[in-house]
């Protein structure tokens, strides 16, 4: 397993390909379905005016997300009441409903590590290949394990998206990943569909 | 009657920290079968890993705590609106504990609760007045992923050649797995209800996820369907988290329920490998869990 430390370089992304497992360190922002949407709906397409703090939360993400990595995560968090917040269980959630957003996204921010469950489609592969990015996949339902490798809750933007749909800004440690679409063009999930589809198609004597 | 609120907060800690033993011993099984090194044996282990962590620690299994379901069975003369307050209570408790993440958003104004309690749907219950003195609750936590490649189909089902009758279901219950691939959080769980109308058919591939993996159907035809749609989907090779390998499921639970004549409906719930379910059983002696 291999160690990486972020903001991470072209040299480090390229380095990496499908199947590999990595452990990954530093800064990360979780941003799940209301985040995809806000960010592009403000500040990529720009169908909505910047409003409230808006514009602040932005400014402060940027430099975050230059080189850094975005985790699919709506974490259970504990110190809710007081601010002094802890990661209870912080697995990943399913990725493809990003797919829309999310190479527009990566290519704004320069995102190298999008982090998720169950893969993504052409779209983000085609921008892994262009940022050039990874997709970097979690083991969903780990929640608790993965909780352990987040050390620290820098901050939080967006609570008013709800606790699963805000903006944690978090420290880990150790972060356990496989890599499954590189920025070689190769994507794990690709070829799983494509081995299923013969044998579902031999079982069920289509084709 | 005795306010319960305690046990049922208790019900819902347990289901979202402590793993069913069925399960976790399938998972077990699951990876003696994948290749050591294997990113299916890598993915099985660390989830091995977090289910002994978070029975330990008494922290949720998995972060998406899901939608509580409640299956109350109550003894004649109970008041139901009584037992619902203080399932109410009990959920909004459990999540400031956090044993439950707040997943309640009302889809107007995109507002999430924070408490887990969102009008007449969440917590969801079904009542049942039995003959028993007991009262018998069986909860469920399932996932929104795994809930998002949940599917029903209306038969004949031409795309797949797929006919008003067990061959169909078959075909359809392989095309539902298929079409999940990992985004469900396999190895999951198939529920398939046979029958019903739409409503009904999704109601009835839940319940009947509350079987042990280890059971068998009562029903002869439907414990030969349900081996033949469990070897057959492992064969797709999706493996765990679909990273390839060779369980996809864990196992498939089929109920047949009457149809309209007109109406032929397969309908799958797919639960995630986290598939937690737990039942409180309260009598004159307190309540009891398993």
């Amino acid at each position: 397993m291999q160690k990486l430390t972020m903001p991470l370089s072209d040299d480090d992304v390229r380095s990496l390909n499908v199947g590999d497992t990595i452990a990954l360190s530093g800064i990360m922002l979780t941003g799940r379905d209301a985040v995809h949407k806000w960010m592009i709906d403000t500040f990529i397409r720009k169908t909505r005016e910047p409003a409230g703090d808006d514009q602040e939360v932005y400014d402060t993400i940027k430099p975050l997300l230059d080189g850094g990595a975005i985790y699919h995560c709506g974490p259970v968090v504990a110190g809710l009441d007081t601010g002094d917040y802890s990661f209870v269980a912080a697995g990943p959630t399913t990725s493809i409903r990003e797919e829309p957003y999310q190479g527009e996204v990566m290519e704004h921010f320069n995102i190298k590590g999008v982090i998720g469950k169950g893969g993504m489609g052409p779209k983000t592969l085609a921008a892994c290949a262009e940022v050039p990015g990874l997709y970097l996949h979690a083991i969903g339902g780990a929640a608790t394990l993965i909780a352990e490798s987040v050390t620290r809750v820098v901050g939080v933007h967006k609570l008013d998206f709800g606790v699963p749909e805000a903006i944690w800004v978090i420290e880990v440690k150790d972060f356990p990943l496989v890599v499954t679409m590189d920025a070689h063009g190769n994507s794990l999930h690709v070829g799983v569909e494509d081995e299923s589809k013969e044998v579902f198609d031999s079982l069920l004597q289509l084709s | 009657m005795e306010d319960l609120t305690v046990s049922f907060l208790e019900l819902v800690r347990f289901a979202s920290t402590d793993l069913p033993p069925d399960v976790e011993g399938a998972l077990k099984s699951a990876l003696d079968e994948e290749k050591a090194g294997s990113a299916a044996a890598g993915a099985l282990e660390t989830i091995l890993r977090n289910v002994a962590m978070a029975r330990e620690k008494s922290t949720p299994i998995c972060q998406d705590t899901g939608t509580p379901l409640f299956f109350i069975k109550h003894p004649v003369g109970m008041s139901t609106k009584v037992i619902a307050g203080q399932i109410r209570d009990a959920v909004a408790q459990a999540t400031k504990s956090t044993y439950l993440r707040p997943n309640a958003v009302d889809s107007v104004t995109g507002k999430n609760t924070g408490n887990n309690l969102g009008g007449a749907f969440l917590p969801t219950m079904h009542f049942e007045e039995h003959d028993s003195k007991d009262l018998v609750v069986d909860l469920m936590l399932k996932g929104g992923g795994s809930e998002n490649v949940g599917t029903q189909y209306s038969m004949p089902y031409a795309a797949l050649k797929a006919g008003r009758d067990l061959e169909g279901v078959y075909r359809v219950a392989l095309d539902a797995v298929f079409k999940a691939q990992g985004k469900g959080c396999a190895p999951g769980v198939l529920g398939i209800a046979i029958g019903a109308d739409r409503s009904s058919g999704y109601l009835g591939s839940k319940e009947v996820l509350l079987r042990k993996l280890d059971d068998t159907n009562p029903v002869p035809e439907l414990a030969e369907l349900e081996e033949r749609i469990f070897k057959d989907a492992n064969r797709l090779s999706i493996g765990p988290m679909g990273f390839g390998g060779k369980t996809t499921v864990l196992g498939v639970k089929i109920a047949s329920l009457h149809r309209h004549p007109a109406s032929f409906f397969v309908t799958v719930s797919y639960m995630c490998w986290a598939c937690r379910r737990r039942r409180m059983v309260v009598s004159d002696n307190g309540p009891v869990f398993s």
